[in-house]
C-alpha cells in the first residue's frame, strides 16, 4: 500500500515539476533564447528524484535548509542539461524547484500511509496544475497581444519568437506602433466615438431603466407579469436574427452611420437585463422608507429620485458598469451600421483595420490592447460590481 | 377613495413603463415579426433603398456672349427596377436672367422653373437643357447658377411595403443552401462549445474554491476572457494561430512537436490515426469550438462557484468522519448540488452559443467548414445581398430557438424554479 502511494507521489509531483519547468522554458524561449529541446523525459527523471529524496530525508533536517538545498543540487543538474542557458533562467528554474518542494512540505513517509491518500495527491496536484494551466492559458494570449504590439515588423520576421522588449531603445521607438495607428489611423477619433457610445448607453439606459424597474418592482397594474416574464424571454433573442430587418429600417431612415442609430439600438437591446436587475434590487428596498416619502407629499419622481436611487447605487454601479462593458465590446452592429470611418468605433476600426492584409500585426494588436485596457482595468478596479452584474446578467454576453 | 388611488397607481406606473416598452418593442420585437414579412419577399440589398429622382447641374458657355448659357441636367432615376411616379422638379434662376425656348413639361414664373415630367421608368436617365439668358445683357456669373442645386420630388413605392410574396427563399434555404451540413455545423458547435465551458468552467470552480492562496485574484484572472471585448481576443488568436508566422506553430515546430506548421484556423479536415483507426476531425470547427470554450468557460465558473460555495461546509465534514474519499465527496456531495445549475447554464450557454456570429465571423468567416446559421445570415444577407434569403434563415433560427425554450421549459423549467 505505501509502496504504490509512494509511487503515485513520485509520478504525480515530478510531472507538476515537469509541466512548469516546460512552461517557464517556454517562456524563456519568446524571450529570444534558443532552445530547441523540451527535455523532458531527464527533467522527469531527476524530478522524481527531487520528490524521492524530498521524503526519505523527512523531518531529519530543517525545512528551510532542505528545500534551499535540494533545490540548489536540482538546479545545477538542469544546468547540465541545458549548458547554454543564461543565469536569469537558472535563477528562474531555482525559484520554481523552491516553490515546488515548499508545496511538497506536508508529505512524508508516515503521511503516505493514510487514508486515500493516492486520491489526495492526485487532487492535491491536480489543484496545482489547474491553477498554473488557467492561469497560463487564459494570460498567454493577454501576453503575446501586449508584446506583439511592442515589436517592429523586422524583428518579427527574423525571429517570430523573440518577444523581448529592448529597453535600450527610445520609448518614441518602443511606443511606434502607437503613435503611427494615433496618427495615421485616427484611433483618437475612434476612442472618442466608442466612450461617446458606450458613456451614452449607459445614461439612456438607466434613464429608461430606472423609472420601469421600479414600477414593475413595486406598483401594481395590468400587464405586469407579462411583462416581467418577457423581460428575460426577448432577452433570449439574438442580436443576429434583428439584423436585417434593422439595416433595411435603418437605411430607410438615415440611421446607418450615425451614432444616433447604434445608442438606440445598444439601449434597446441592454435595456432588459438593466430592468431585471434593477427591480431585483428595488423590492429588497424595505417598503415604509417609500412610505414615508408618500407621507410627506412626494409623488413617484420625488420617490425615485430622493429615496430610490440614493438607496441603490450599489446596483446601479453594477448595471452601469455592466452595460457600459456589453456596449463598448459589442461588435456585430457596429459592424453591420458602420460602412464609413468617419463613425467607427474601436471595435469595428480594428476589424476595418485587418481587413488590408498589408497592415502590419503590431498596429492591430496595438489597436487591441487600446480596446482592451479599458475594460480590463474596470473590471479590476470595480470586480465586485462587475461580478454581481455579470451573475445576474449571465443570460446575455 | 382607494379605487381613484389604484388607478392613479395604474396610471403612474404605464408612464413609468411605457418609453422603455416602445424602445424595447421598436428595436427587438419588431424586427423579429419584420424578419417574417421580408423573409417571404425576393428582395435584394440593392433594392432596400427607396428609388429618388436624381439630377447633376452642369452650366456650358454657348459663345463668346457670355450672357447667354446653357444648363444641363443630368437627370435620372436612382433605382433599377423601380418606376417613380409624378415627377416634379424645380430651381431657380437670380434675377434678370430667364430661360428661352422652354422645353413644353416647364414653366417659368417668378425667377422659378417648374417642370413636370410625369414618370419616370426604372433606369430612366436624360439629359435636360435649358438656355438662360440675362435680361439686360449683362455678363451671367457661372458660379453662381451652379451653386443653386434643384430640388426634384416624386413617388415610388416602397419596395419593402409592397404585397407581393413568394416562397423561393424558404425552397432555396432548404434545397439549395446545403441545409444539413449547415445545420449539423451549428450543432457540432453549440453542443461541444456548450459541454466543454461548462466542464471547464466546473474545473475551475472547484480550483478556485479549495483554500489557496489569492482566490480572488485567481477568480479575477479567470474572468477575463470573459470580459475582453471580442474583436481584441479573436484577433489575437488568429495571430497565434497562424501557419506562416504564428507563435503555436512557430513553438511547435521549434521544439520539434509537429514537423510542419498547421493552419488550425484553415484547414477543413485533418486526418488522426488513433490506435490504428484513422478518422477525419473538422480542424477548423475544432479550433473555433476550443476559442469559445476559452472564452466562455468563465461564465459557468462565476456560477458555479458561486453554487459551490453556498454549499454547508458540515456536508464535507460528516463526509470526512465517515471516511470518504475525495472523489466519493464530489460525486455524492457537490456534483448533486450543482446539476441544477449546471442545466440552467447548458440551455443559456446552448441558446448564445446556438446564435453565436462574431467569433466565428472574425475567426474563420465562415470558411472551412466554419458556417453556421448565423453566419448564413450574414453571408446570405450581405455577402451575396439577398436579404430575402437571409430573413428566411433568421426564421430558421427563431423557429429553433422557441423550440429549444419549449423543450427546456418542459424538462427543467420547474426544477429552474427551485434554485
Amino acid at each position: 500500500m505505501r509502496f504504490k502511494s509512494l509511487a503515485i507521489f513520485l509520478i504525480i509531483s515530478s510531472f507538476f515539476l515537469t509541466c512548469i519547468l516546460s512552461i517557464w522554458k517556454i517562456m524563456a524561449t519568446l524571450q529570444g533564447l534558443s532552445f530547441t529541446n523540451l527535455n523532458v523525459t531527464p527533467i522527469f527523471l531527476i524530478g522524481i528524484l527531487l520528490s524521492l529524496a524530498f521524503v526519505l530525508i523527512g523531518n531529519k533536517i530543517n525545512h528551510l535548509i532542505k528545500i534551499f538545498s535540494l533545490s540548489f543540487i536540482f538546479s545545477i543538474l538542469y544546468f547540465y542539461l541545458d549548458e547554454a542557458s543564461p543565469y536569469w533562467y537558472i535563477l528562474g528554474v531555482f525559484l520554481i524547484t523552491l516553490f515546488f518542494t515548499n508545496k511538497l512540505k506536508k508529505y512524508s513517509i508516515q503521511s503516505l500511509k493514510e487514508d486515500f491518500i493516492s486520491e489526495k495527491i492526485i487532487f492535491d496536484f491536480i489543484t496545482l496544475f489547474g491553477i498554473v494551466f488557467f492561469t497560463f492559458v487564459i494570460l498567454f494570449p493577454f501576453y503575446i497581444m501586449l508584446v506583439t504590439s511592442f515589436k517592429t515588423q523586422i524583428a518579427l520576421l527574423v525571429n517570430p519568437l523573440d518577444f523581448s522588449l529592448d529597453f535600450t531603445k527610445s520609448l518614441t521607438e518602443l511606443f511606434k506602433s502607437y503613435f503611427v495607428i494615433f496618427e495615421t489611423y485616427n484611433f483618437g477619433r475612434y476612442i472618442l466615438i466608442s466612450s461617446v457610445v458606450s458613456i451614452g448607453t449607459v445614461i439612456v439606459t438607466l434613464l429608461f431603466a430606472i423609472p420601469a424597474a421600479y414600477a414593475v418592482a413595486r406598483l401594481n397594474f395590468f400587464g405586469k407579469n407579462f411583462l416581467s416574464t418577457s423581460i428575460l424571454i426577448i432577452y433570449m433573442f439574438p442580436a443576429i436574427v434583428l439584423v436585417i430587418p434593422l439595416y433595411t429600417v435603418f437605411s430607410q431612415l438615415g440611421l446607418r452611420n450615425s451614432i444616433f442609430g447604434l445608442l438606440i439600438v445598444y439601449t434597446a437591446t441592454t435595456l432588459p437585463v438593466a430592468i431585471y436587475m434593477l427591480q431585483g434590487y428595488f423590492k429588497s428596498i424595505p417598503k415604509e422608507i417609500e412610505d414615508a416619502g408618500i407621507m410627506d407629499g412626494q409623488n413617484w419622481f420625488g420617490i425615485i429620485l430622493k429615496i430610490i436611487i440614493p438607496l441603490s447605487l450599489p446596483a446601479i454601479a453594477s448595471v452601469a458598469l455592466y452595460v457600459f462593458m456589453i456596449a463598448w465590446n459589442e461588435f456585430l452592429f457596429s459592424l453591420m451600421f458602420l460602412d464609413s470611418p468617419k463613425s467607427f468605433t474601436l471595435s469595428r476600426a480594428i476589424q476595418y483595420l485587418s481587413g488590408d492584409a498589408e497592415t502590419p500585426r503590431q498596429y492591430l494588436m496595438a489597436g487591441s490592447v487600446i480596446v482592451t485596457l479599458p475594460v480590463l482595468f474596470i473590471f479590476i478596479y470595480f470586480e465586485k460590481y462587475l461580478v454581481s452584474g455579470l451573475t445576474a446578467g449571465s443570460v446575455k454576453e | 377613495m382607494s379605487d381613484s388611488l389604484s388607478k392613479l397607481e395604474k396610471r403612474t406606473a404605464y408612464t413609468l413603463v411605457l418609453p422603455a416598452v416602445l424602445l424595447v418593442f421598436a428595436i427587438v420585437l419588431f424586427p423579429i415579426f419584420a424578419n417574417v414579412w421580408i423573409s417571404f419577399k425576393d428582395i435584394e440589398l440593392k433594392d432596400i433603398r427607396i428609388p429618388e429622382p436624381r439630377a447633376k447641374k452642369i452650366v456650358k458657355s454657348i459663345s463668346e456672349n457670355q450672357s447667354e448659357l446653357k444648363i444641363i441636367y443630368k437627370l435620372r432615376n436612382s433605382s433599377l427596377i423601380q418606376e417613380i411616379r409624378n415627377v416634379q422638379f424645380q430651381d431657380k434662376l437670380p434675377t434678370n436672367v430667364s430661360p428661352i425656348n422652354l422645353d413644353p413639361r416647364c414653366n417659368f414664373q417668378s425667377k422659378k422653373i417648374i417642370c413636370n415630367f410625369g414618370n419616370w421608368q426604372a433606369k430612366y436617365r436624360e439629359n435636360f437643357e435649358i438656355i438662360i439668358q440675362s435680361n439686360n445683357g449683362e455678363i451671367i456669373d457661372k458660379k453662381i447658377i451652379k451653386s443653386q442645386k434643384p430640388i426634384l420630388s416624386g413617388k415610388a413605392d416602397n419596395p419593402l411595403l409592397t404585397t407581393n410574396f413568394t416562397l423561393e427563399n424558404f425552397k432555396k434555404v432548404f434545397y439549395e443552401n446545403n441545409f444539413v451540413e449547415l445545420l449539423l455545423t451549428t450543432f457540432y458547435f453549440t453542443f461541444f462549445g456548450t459541454v466543454g465551458a461548462i466542464i471547464f468552467g466546473i474545473l475551475a470552480a472547484q480550483l478556485v474554491n479549495q483554500n489557496i492562496q489569492g482566490r480572488t485574484y485567481m477568480r479575477g484572472i479567470l474572468l477575463f476572457p470573459y470580459v475582453g471585448p471580442v474583436v481584441a481576443l479573436a484577433y489575437t488568436w488568429t495571430l497565434l494561430l497562424d501557419p506562416n508566422s504564428g507563435t503555436l506553430n512557430a513553438l511547435l515546430v521549434n521544439f520539434n512537436i509537429i514537423e510542419q506548421p498547421i493552419n488550425l484556423l484553415g484547414q477543413k479536415y485533418i486526418t488522426m490515426s488513433i490506435l490504428g483507426f484513422e478518422f477525419k476531425l473538422r480542424l477548423a470547427l475544432t479550433t473555433v469550438i476550443f476559442f469559445e470554450i476559452w472564452r466562455y468557460f468563465p461564465l459557468a465558473f462565476l456560477f458555479i462557484l458561486a453554487r459551490l460555495q453556498a454549499i454547508p461546509q458540515s456536508l464535507y465534514e460528516a463526509a470526512e468522519v465517515d471516511g470518504a474519499s475525495p472523489i466519493q465527496k464530489f460525486i455524492h456531495i457537490t456534483l448533486p448540488q450543482i446539476t441544477a445549475i449546471i442545466s440552467i447554464l447548458f440551455m443559456i450557454r446552448f441558446i448564445w452559443n446556438f446564435n453565436k456570429f462574431e467569433d466565428i465571423f472574425l475567426l474563420t468567416g465562415g470558411a472551412s467548414g466554419t458556417r453556421t446559421l448565423p453566419i448564413n445570415v450574414y453571408q446570405q444577407g450581405f455577402a451575396v445581398s439577398d436579404i430575402g434569403m437571409g430573413s428566411a434563415v433568421s426564421i430558421v433560427i427563431v423557429m429553433l430557438l422557441l423550440s429549444f425554450m419549449i423543450i427546456y421549459f418542459r424538462l427543467i423549467g420547474k426544477r429552474a424554479n427551485e434554485v
